[in-house]
């Protein structure tokens, strides 16, 4: 009699009531772990785009070596408060989804499709053992081909050299675009220029680059089957190194050191 | 239920009836998380402990299962299943399932989970059954511990990360073969091991679905028939 209707569904629903319990029993109470594993996940991303990750040190301690800061975006000033946010722990991605602390971007602007901008950002400054300015990690993020790129990029004290590039969340396809993440592929960004009589000429090329180029330094190798996330690539250096980005807060630097 | 059949329950998938040298199942898997031994390892837990215990379960309820509704039943257990093993990981072992990505959601379709649920759960009682599905996959796990073993060691040079055959790029004498690194050597290697077991128990071996014809000399293309 096990094919009744009423049997049918009450089978069905005592089966999926049960397992949505279950499910989400293990989703809430693992919850609070699975973010704290996000957040070092991220943080130990910020300490390799500085190039100062030790596997074996404590994230925290590693992380002390790096002062953050808050941007504002409309002034490009560099600040030490924001309202009522801690500076540790303000997420500019979060804020930026929020209406009143961010600014939704012109279509004709927004070449990255960043949609929002948080008015506030926060970026990482590295300092030597003498407090000298060794090199600025921004947060970067920008559309590829399946969805936004999320990521950090280091800049030398000339405020032009890229030293590091990391993205800590992405959708792209394993194998071609996913490929953004490939050790080798990061390293070709370290020592490119951004900045070429105060344009943004980065940019990732469709192949490889010829070395006897004299754009060569503002030229990476593109990614072979990702156009469209190379592209993605070269639009958010673009559109954060651009006006409304951080060229203002880099000027400013400039002037403080 | 004597301790025998509970042992060979256990024992058979392991070789003689192993899912994917004999019954080709969970290939996907196998290919592609195998480049790696750590992550292959928690990838064979993860798959063993959803293929038993959906077992255990599916037995457990199978006398009220509706035969209409019976797969979407089993589903729904696999699933549920698949998604707080997919769960633990986020939250114990991060680095591996950021290596792992979809394919541990992927135990889902994993035909091995399926095919012992409605092979063999629905119809016996769940101890045997949580054995059945234990020993299956522990049968996965050999055979993808076996391919990891083989392509991280002579593809990378290491195992679990630590350097046996110094490389070549490192100042060693090995030149890493990059082949084993990429997904398609799975397929070989599986294929070679199922030519290897398949010699040693000749009753595998499938008989031909077709038969060649006797060759005669210069066959006349133009009386041939087409065969529609």
């Amino acid at each position: 009699m096990n094919d009744s209707v009423l049997k049918t569904l009450s089978v069905s629903f005592l089966v999926c009531l049960f397992c949505s319990l279950i499910v989400s029993y293990a989703a809430v109470s693992l919850r609070d772990m699975q973010n704290l594993n996000k957040l070092n996940d991220q943080r130990i991303k910020i300490l390799k785009t500085a190039a100062i990750y030790n596997p074996d040190e404590s994230i925290e301690s590693q992380f002390t070596r790096l002062t953050p800061k808050f941007v504002d975006f409309s002034s490009g000033d560099l600040l030490d408060s924001y309202g009522e946010y801690d500076l540790n722990t303000y997420d500019p991605v979060y804020f930026s989804k929020q209406p009143d602390h961010s600014t939704p971007i012109p279509t004709s602007k927004d070449i990255a499709i960043v949609k929002n901008q948080e008015n506030i950002g926060k970026i990482y400054l590295l300092k030597d053992a003498s407090s000298n300015l060794e090199k600025i990690i921004l947060p970067i993020r920008g559309y590829g081909l399946w969805g936004t790129l999320f990521g950090y990029i280091a800049i030398d004290k000339d405020l032009n050299t890229i030293k590091g590039l990391e993205f800590y969340a992405h959708k792209e396809t394993p194998g071609l675009g996913a490929e953004v993440d490939n050790p080798k592929w990061k390293s070709l960004w370290d020592g490119k220029s951004i900045y070429k009589d105060g344009e943004v000429e980065i940019e990732v090329i469709k192949g490889k680059v010829d070395p006897s180029n004299q754009m060569a330094s503002y030229q990476v190798d593109g990614l072979s089957g990702a156009t469209l996330t190379s592209r993605g690539v070269t639009n958010m250096l673009v559109y954060w190194f651009g006006e409304s980005g951080y060229k203002e807060t880099l000027k400013n630097i400039n002037y403080d050191s | 239920m004597t301790v025998k059949q509970y042992k060979e329950v256990l024992a058979k998938p392991l070789l003689e009836e192993n899912p994917i040298t004999l019954q080709i199942l969970g290939i996907c898997s196998a290919l592609a998380v195998t480049s790696n031994l750590s992550v292959t390892l928690v990838m064979c837990v993860a798959l063993t402990s959803v293929v038993s215990f959906s077992n255990l379960f599916i037995s457990i309820i199978r006398n009220y299962i509706p035969s209409s509704v019976r797969i979407i039943v089993q589903m729904t257990i696999i699933a549920s299943l698949v998604i707080v093993v997919d769960e633990l990981l986020k939250a114990y072992d991060y680095e591996t399932s950021k290596k792992l990505s979809v394919f541990v959601g992927l135990i889902i379709t994993n035909c091995i989970v399926m095919g012992r649920a409605e092979a063999f759960a629905m119809k016996e009682k769940p101890f045997i059954s949580f054995l059945d599905g234990l020993g299956n996959g522990l049968g996965y796990s050999v055979i993808l511990i076996a391919v990891a073993v083989v392509r991280e060691l002579f593809g990378a040079g290491t195992l679990m990360g630590y350097e046996i055959l110094p490389l070549v790029s490192n100042g060693g004498w090995y030149p890493a073969n990059n082949l084993l690194l990429l997904p398609p050597s799975s397929f070989i290697l599986i294929g070679l091991m199922i030519w290897g077991i398949r010699a040693y128990k000749t009753d595998q071996i499938e008989p031909n679905e077709y038969k060649l014809s006797e060759h005669a000399t210069a066959p006349d293309m133009s009386k041939r028939e087409l065969n529609v």
